[in-house]
């Protein structure tokens, strides 16, 4: 079958050269969609550096301390936001999560406080382990059964987990008598951040050589395997401009979160319990990346690979894009959408690890009103509510986006109202945005 | 029933098949069959059953009652995946493609090549892609575009080479043509011939009696979810066919 319309296309396009944006974009084959995020991103930070430098005096944003401190808080949201990507994808809704989180928080409270301390001693070193396969276990199971009555009853996802929101949280407190759980396991709070809750100077430089490693290995094996198909090649100065801005974001991130030391009285009781002599100046140790930043950056690498390269992933844009067809080419759409929601429920229960041991205790309301920001991080981030469409790495840039305002607001003293405010007018102008965007390169 | 390629065992053959939704009998005891080489036209009235009948085959519906024989054999089919497991491929009326998604990844929709890792392979996918386009529309170059931005024609040959590339011995076509120029419709209808001669056994439904005098070796005429009959089609006219879709008369029969 012929087309002339895309012959008469094709002419068209060599006759008119393209510019020299246009040219860097098709070379690079760089997504706008993710420079447009960073670019809101840069001047989201740099606004709040520079009106607080010269309203207030002091520029709070852009120091090591407060980015730092972005980072650990945008985890928990940032997981979660991984998982409605694909709830999101598939045309459905989770309203649920900040109550299962809350859930999954109490498992694990009640279980590292009431249970296991009676079985194997208090700070046992299995404690911490047991304690978040139960939590994710249990957000795993709701998921599930959010799933079934979603895929097998027919439910609209709307009302089941605007049910599960209500459910999940009444569980919690009837579990808890809304007590709240503490203290925490010493190990288990590690998860959290903090100063001890991080890797350290080495500990960063480890994890940011293995990332540029991974950089550069992608890219030649990215050349090696389209050179194999005859596929068209990036210029090599495309391939060293892509690879250089990698690794020097890596390199530029552990600097970042080596250069913000641990405060001095954590400095002296890590000194006094070592018998190191704190030196005239004070002794420098960093923080480096916090536990809870990894985490979240594991699961962006693992949903990320799950998304674009496995059957599982190919099937949740089928299903989104055209469910009578994916079920047509054999897809079984019922059962996708149970693990789907299983997905969504265990990284709630991984988020709900990274929350309650950041607050170092368990309560029935943690991750409340979560489910609001976790779904404002994925469309803010591009997924589209139609379905079909929506990345990993952009619901991670919404979350940080998301936090980054609330973070700045804080900063520069915007009471809470104010903030309310702002990110509400902030989500619905970023959908607008990502609807132009859509209809511009249609 | 003289034609020579009728002798021997049918590719399909599908006895007595039943199927009603909420009281309504879709399809109501219909049996046709199929022979190696051979395009049977399905016609009759919108909701006269006929793509109910085909979604039965291709495994989108549960008939029943009734059986599926393939090459003679009692066939299972319950699900898509199980038709696709005896070659059956199907071209659907609405195409069923998801618009989200590039040529390759449709193409492949359910069946992904995967690379040592069990990883989907993207690369080799749209490789298999090309080849096979190169040969049904050598002007198709949009490989990294969803299907959403192609045109009617292009989102048309992804569909055929989805049931193409994947060695169907028995195709389904339902209004292959019905969104389609002149010159596509040509296209169509040398690909039919040509699938027919390497002896892959066809099942059009059709509204146009023309493609169906013109392609068609037997015609089935269903209405009101009944077979009315089924005539070779050297043997009849077009006004026999038209009578039997409108009046649910077998020619030759007294009117």
């Amino acid at each position: 079958m012929t087309d002339t319309n895309e012959h008469s296309a094709k002419t068209g396009a060599t006759r008119t050269r393209p510019g020299l944006i246009q040219r860097f974009m098709r070379d690079t084959e760089l997504d706008t969609r993710l420079l447009g995020m960073l670019g809101a991103l840069a001047l989201i930070w740099v606004g709040f550096h520079v009106y607080g430098a010269v309203n207030n005096g002091f520029g709070a944003f852009l120091t090591p301390r407060n980015l730092w401190n972005l980072s650990v808080q945008t985890s928990s949201i940032g997981i979660m936001a991984c998982g409605m990507v694909l709830v999101i994808i598939t045309r459905h809704i989770d309203l649920s999560v900040g109550s299962v989180l809350g859930f999954c928080a109490v498992i694990m409270g009640i279980t590292q406080v009431w249970f296991l301390p009676q079985l194997v001693g208090l700070e046992h070193w299995s404690i911490w382990i047991i304690a978040c396969i139960a939590g994710m276990i249990a957000g795993t199971l709701v998921g599930a059964i959010h799933g079934w009555l979603i895929a097998y009853l027919s439910i609209p996802a709307f009302i089941v987990t605007l049910g599960g929101l209500l459910v999940w949280r009444g569980v919690a407190f009837l579990i808890t008598r809304g007590e709240t759980i503490s203290p925490l396991d010493s190990t288990f709070k590690l998860l959290g951040g903090g100063p001890t809750g991080a890797v350290g100077s080495t500990g960063s430089w480890i994890v940011g050589i293995i990332a540029v490693v991974a950089v550069i290995a992608l890219i030649i094996m990215g050349r090696a395997k389209r050179k194999r198909f005859d596929f068209r090649l990036r210029p090599i100065w495309a391939e060293w401009f892509i690879g250089i801005i990698s690794v020097g974001a890596v390199i530029g991130a552990v600097l970042l979160v080596n250069s913000y030391p641990w405060p001095r009285g954590i400095v002296r009781r890590y000194a006094d319990a070592n018998n190191i002599e704190v030196p005239e100046g004070g002794l420098f140790i960093s923080h480096g990346f916090a536990i809870p930043v990894l985490i979240l950056l594991v699961v962006v690498v693992v949903m990320t690979v799950v998304m674009n390269r496995t059957r599982f992933g190919r099937y949740v844009y089928a299903i989104g894009g055209n469910p009578e067809a994916a079920a047509l080419a054999g897809i079984n759409t019922r059962w996708m959408t149970v693990k789907i929601f299983a997905l969504m429920g265990f990284l709630a229960g991984l988020s709900a690890v990274v929350a309650s041991a950041r607050l170092g205790s368990a309560t029935n309301a943690l991750g409340t009103l979560d489910e609001l920001y976790v779904i404002a991080a994925a469309v803010i981030g591009g997924t589209s509510l139609g379905g079909g469409v929506g990345t990993i790495y952009g619901a991670v840039l919404g979350a940080f986006v998301m936090q980054s305002l609330q973070t700045g607001m804080v900063l520069i003293g915007f009471d809470a109202a104010v903030q309310q405010v702002v990110v509400g007018g902030v989500l619905v102008f970023a959908v607008y945005l990502d609807n132009l965007y859509r209809r511009s390169s249609k | 029933m003289s034609d020579k390629t009728n002798l021997g065992t049918p590719l399909v053959e599908m006895r007595d098949i039943c199927i009603s939704f909420g009281g309504v009998h879709a399809v109501d005891h219909v049996s046709v069959d199929l022979y190696p080489g051979e395009v049977v036209g399905l016609l009759g009235h919108n909701g006269a059953g006929k793509s109910t009948l085909i979604k039965v085959l291709s495994g989108a519906y549960k008939m029943d009652s009734g059986e599926i024989y393939v090459n003679g054999e009692l066939a299972d089919i319950r699900s898509p995946r199980d038709a696709r497991r005896f070659n059956i491929e199907t071209i659907y009326q609405t195409l069923a493609l998801a618009d989200n998604l590039d040529a390759a990844s449709n193409l492949f929709l359910g069946r992904e090549l995967t690379s040592a890792f069990g990883l989907v392979d993207d690369d080799a996918m749209e490789s298999e892609a090309r080849k096979i386009m190169s040969r049904l529309n050598p002007n198709f170059q949009k490989f990294k575009d969803p299907v959403s931005a192609l045109s009617g024609g292009q989102r048309q040959s992804v569909a055929i080479a989805r049931a193409v590339y994947f060695n169907a011995q028995i195709l389904i076509m339902d209004e292959p043509t019905a969104a389609l120029g002149p010159h596509e419709t040509q296209m169509v209808s040398e690909l039919i011939t040509q699938l027919k001669a390497e002896g892959i056994g066809i099942f059009l439904i059709s509204h146009d009696i023309h493609d169906v005098m013109q392609l068609c070796d037997r015609a089935s005429v269903m209405k009101n979810g009944k077979l009315v009959g089924t005539v070779d089609v050297a043997d009849v006219t077009d006004d026999d066919l038209l009578s039997m879709i409108i009046l649910g008369k077998q020619p030759g029969k007294a009117v």
